[in-house]
């Protein structure tokens, strides 16, 4: 236990200490999300009947590229890590594997709750007036979505051999799940095929989570997406223990 | 007298895939010394190492280290030996003292970090970050860090590779002060001059065997025997004289220098008193000793540097 404090304690400092790590995991969500906040921003009369992009979708849309992010950073520093024999050496103390692991998650989820909040803080300076997000279930909602979906980032650091394809490989098998989502094309509309895999992509149940928490569901209405993603996380959990390698 | 074991390796074998890295390793280590493996790069060494430290299993064999099975009890042996791994890293923005700081918290009984870092001569780069360290001072770090529990073994992994003859002869001697302090310290290296420098006893590995174990002294003395003297003199007709010396078994000259090889160990003591006794007016003398080098090359049939 004291090893995980210490250990997640510095890999925060360390973190923080490569400034353009933290403008790309900090920095671009948020600017990213105020750049096409003001580029849709309603005004007059529309102010009232904001569209659903800028009210719900675009903060939906930020809070999972926060999610992403922190995934593939995640996917990156194990490679690094491994490559550089970073993991062997802190495998050979008696610190155990998983204490290992679960710092950078906690780390991860920390960054992901400082982008969030540094979102929301940009959010108000904008935002239409009329939007009372429940800002604190939607918290909780994203960082339970960030917690699931990082143990892709297991699965995909498990099998991705070098740091160089680390990068490449999670963004190419995590942005396009964005496409079948739901977010930008409702899954009722789209061909069977796609709608069949719609199913069985993560970033589904998280948009559903995050678009309909802050809508103002209660937690009952999405206890199916949590379901989801709780699965989600103990099979890429489980796969990844027996198929994770430290060197 | 011999001092009790505290690493014994009997029989181990370990494959990756169709290649035997390591077959029918034997050897044991004793309390107080400083042991080592040697051999090229790819015998088998850093694969040996690492199962007895717990971090592979052997596929057959046993090994038994400080009494304990490395595989079965690793957590227990964690905290009573101490590992420096080959090429390892840390994070490239980690601070000297946060490392030490970090190992300390993991252990029971942790020594002064401070003063560790003193010892080794790292004070003034306590807050310096790992990747602005040169070689010498990250191979000084990792020395740290296996020290910082006060282990009874130390596992060193080609501890000295890319370094200058400078550091390396700074890392000898904090590897001696390791077992100056009681402690036995278990090495790997291909250096023969960092092998025959430092240790008590050494193991040749080749191809995953174990060709044979000895202090560097007997290995020389079985396996190279050979003695080389050079002497120069203007005196031509001596080289019949050297050729009559007991043990002598070739007398090569040219321009004045002979080149003189045989065995024993009195053939130095030998041609000093043929020298002598035929007042051959000698203008250099020099010895050749053979090294663990030509004893590898002698064992192996090729060169350690392939």
């Amino acid at each position: 236990m004291r090893g995980l404090l210490t250990l997640t304690w510095l890999e925060i400092k360390i973190f923080v200490r490569e400034p353009l790590g933290v403008i790309g995991t900090v920095g671009i969500p948020v600017l990213m999300f105020v750049v096409l906040g003001r580029m849709f921003r309603p005004v007059g009369d529309a102010r009232r009947n904001a569209p659903d992009l800028v009210t719900t979708d675009l903060p939906v849309l930020a809070a999972i590229l926060i999610a992403l992010s922190a995934v593939l950073s995640l996917i990156t520093i194990i490679a690094i890590y491994r490559e550089g024999g970073i993991l062997k050496r802190l495998r050979a103390t008696p610190l155990r594997a998983h204490t290992i692991l679960l710092a950078h998650v906690v780390v991860k989820l920390l960054f992901t709750a400082l982008t969030l909040g540094a979102m929301l803080l940009a959010g108000r300076r904008f935002y239409p007036a009329n939007i009372h997000a429940p800002v604190v279930s939607f918290s909780i909602a994203l960082l339970f979505s960030t917690f699931c979906i990082i143990s892709i980032g297991f699965l995909i650091a498990s099998v991705v051999p070098t740091a160089r394809f680390a990068q490449p490989v999670g963004t190419l098998l995590l942005y396009p799940m964005l496409g079948v989502s739901g977010l930008f094309i409702p899954i009722a509309s789209l061909p069977p095929a796609a709608q069949a895999l719609a199913h069985i992509v993560p970033l589904t149940y998280v948009v559903s989570l995050l678009r309909g928490i802050w809508r103002g569901d209660g937690w009952l209405t999405h206890i199916g997406d949590m379901a989801a993603l709780a699965l989600i996380f103990l099979v890429c959990t489980t796969v990844s223990a027996r198929v994770f390698r430290w060197e | 007298m011999l001092s009790r074991s505290v690493v014994q390796v009997t029989g181990i074998r370990k494959t990756y895939g169709a290649t035997i890295a390591v077959d029918d390793v034997s050897f044991d280590v004793r309390e107080g010394e400083i042991f080592g493996l040697i051999g090229p790069n790819g015998a088998g060494k850093t694969t040996t190492m690492e199962c007895v430290e717990g971090l592979r299993a052997p596929d057959r064999g046993e090994i038994s280290v400080l009494g304990l099975n490395p595989v079965r009890d690793v957590y227990t042996l964690q905290n009573r030996i101490g590992v420096q791994l080959q090429e390892a890293q840390l994070q490239k923005r980690i601070k000297v003292r946060e490392a030490v700081g970090l190992w300390a918290s993991l252990y029971k009984r942790p020594v002064d970090g401070n003063r560790l870092l003193e010892q080794l001569g790292l004070t003034d780069k306590r807050d310096a970050w790992f990747m602005t360290l040169s070689g010498g001072q990250k191979q000084r770090l990792f020395i740290a860090l296996a020290l910082i529990n006060d282990p009874e073994l130390v596992f060193l992994d080609e501890l000295t590779t890319g370094l200058d003859p400078q550091a390396r002869r700074a890392i000898w001697e904090l590897v001696r002060g390791i077992r100056a302090r009681g402690k036995t310290v278990f090495l790997t290296t291909h250096l023969m001059e960092e092998a025959e420098r430092l240790c008590d006893r050494v193991a040749i590995i080749d191809r995953g065997r174990i060709i044979d174990i000895g202090t560097p002294a007997e290995l020389v003395r079985r396996h190279a025997p050979e003695q080389t003297v050079i002497v120069a003199t203007p005196d031509g007709a001596s080289a019949e004289q050297f050729q009559r010396i007991p043990g002598v078994e070739t007398v090569i000259g040219s321009d004045g220098r002979f080149t003189i090889r045989g065995r024993g160990d009195d053939l130095v003591t030998r041609v000093i008193a043929c020298v002598a006794d035929n007042h051959i007016k000698v203008t250099d003398f020099r010895t050749e000793r053979s090294s663990l080098e030509d004893v590898f090359l002698n064992v192996t049939g090729h060169s350690i540097r392939n």
